[in-house]
């Protein structure tokens, strides 16, 4: 069963076609074990880049007073795949949701946006047509890079900053309000129901993952594969290359560069197709200044950290000697924020240096490139 | 033991790096970065006074 259709679907066209919960089959508490069972039988891990098990986040949350957070933010200006998913399989997503909420006892759900988001109008549409046991409230997120972090969309639901918290105490425990908190991707959610309709048996044979597919592409947008494509089969299915590729971002902005195009992808949100008329450090400087502004400046190795790495790549395309200062900086970087911000910006520039080395000794040589040449 | 900083407590006063030079340098910002692995336990009591020394309450301790 693909989660994502070609047309959007309001409550009965998604009852048609994926069904409908059998919530008798979990009523009461052996039912709540059962569901997390199933939820465990399925393999189902986390969508959001964590990759974690989402049986055991759903145990660890169990009260009877805790709030389900479904988290559509879209922070990375890459990818689109939850967007889509919540324009056109909002019902999906909501499933979830209520089918996470019954697991853990919650008594409360927040399905949070980004403010102003297009699929406002097919969420508020979708909720009106239900009549669900656990009232389910929309709230919109600023659009901030780290906000879609799992702590900061806590800290905004309890206090209305959108700034991350730190790694302690977990959601789980301490979470919106207090509460303990379950906060999972909405693709999660949609995955959590399309294992529930599917039952984990089937679900594990015909699972799928959803990657946004953007840069030298054909038919650049979200696409659906079978779960664990290879990067060659992601790019086919986004109509395959425009022109003869350099590289490919796997993971969005805080990702990896790689010219492997034999990697299996799993659990990755976005990949971006350099082509080989394009530079790919120029790109790279691009994305670290973003990342940089982004930085929730509360952490001194990120809110320095990042502006720094960021100007050295600037002055790496320019031809500057800033090859040494980032050998230097980038491993004190990693693991040093209360979120993994800054980890991403530098395990992002680590491999920019790696894959494009060639074209960091050719702007240094000459404060151009092969690109810039318009040799490529 | 384990040493740590709370990277959002911090301040960068660099109080740390003068009190325990042994397992706290200063990154070119001035921020403390803590030697990976178990305080040793000959400094067990320097690092305690360091952790109740910061003005922040940033660089804490914790039990393995
Ligand atoms: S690491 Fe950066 S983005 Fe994350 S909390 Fe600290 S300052 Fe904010
Ligand atoms: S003394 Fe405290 S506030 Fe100052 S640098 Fe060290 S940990 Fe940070």
């Amino acid at each position: 069963m693909s989660i994502l259709p070609p047309h959007r679907l309001d409550l009965a066209g998604h009852r048609r076609r994926n069904g409908v919960v059998p919530w008798v089959a979990y009523h009461g508490d052996d039912g709540r074990d059962r569901l997390v069972e199933a939820v465990e039988a399925a393999g189902l891990r986390g969508r959001g880049g964590g990759g974690f098990p989402t049986a055991v986040k759903l145990r660890a949350a169990r009260s009877r007073r805790s709030i389900v957070v479904a988290n559509g933010c879209e922070g990375d200006p890459l990818s689109r795949k939850d967007a889509a998913l919540l324009a056109l399989s909002p019902h999906l997503v909501v499933d979830g949701l209520q089918l996470a909420a019954h697991a853990i006892g919650a008594t409360e759900t927040v399905l949070c946006v980004d403010t102003g988001s297009p699929v406002l109008p097919s969420v508020t549409a979708a909720l009106a047509e239900r009549d669900d046991r656990v009232p389910v409230r929309i709230a919109e997120i600023p659009r901030r890079y780290v906000a879609s972090e799992e702590s900061a969309l806590v800290h905004f639901l309890t206090s209305g900053d959108a700034r991350p918290l730190g790694k302690e105490p977990r959601p789980a425990e301490r979470g919106v309000r207090g509460r303990p908190t379950l906060v999972d991707n909405v693709e999660t959610l949609a995955q959590l129901a399309s294992a529930v309709l599917l039952g984990p048996h089937h679900y594990r044979a015909a699972r799928t993952d959803l990657v946004t597919v953007t840069g030298a592409v054909r038919t650049p947008g979200v696409v659906e594969l079978p779960a664990g494509p290879s990067l060659t089969a992601v790019l086919a299915a986004a109509g395959g290359e425009t022109e003869p590729l350099q590289a490919v971002l796997v993971g969005g902005y805080g990702g990896t560069w790689t010219t492997d195009l034999r990697l299996g992808l799993s659990g990755i949100p976005a990949v971006y197709a350099l082509p080989a008329s394009a530079c790919g450090l120029e790109y790279t400087a691009k994305v670290l200044a973003f990342l940089a502004a982004e930085s929730a400046r509360q952490c001194g190795p990120c809110m320095f950290g990042l502006p720094s790495i960021a100007a050295d790549f600037a002055e790496l395309v320019r031809g500057g000697p800033a090859v040494h200062r980032l050998a230097h900086r980038l491993p004190l970087l990693t693991g040093r924020g209360a979120c993994a911000h800054p980890d991403g910006a530098a395990r992002l520039a680590a491999s920019a240096l790696r894959t494009f080395g060639a074209d960091v000794t050719t702007h240094q040589a000459g404060g151009r490139c092969r690109v810039l040449e318009g040799v490529a | 033991m384990k040493l740590s900083v709370d990277p959002i407590a911090c301040r960068g006063h660099g109080l740390c790096a003068d009190l325990l030079p042994e397992l706290v340098r200063l990154d070119e910002w001035g921020y403390p970065v803590v030697a990976a692995g178990p305080v040793p336990p000959e400094l067990a009591a320097e690092t305690r006074r360091a952790a109740n020394a910061c003005p922040a309450l940033a660089l804490r301790l914790r039990k393995a």
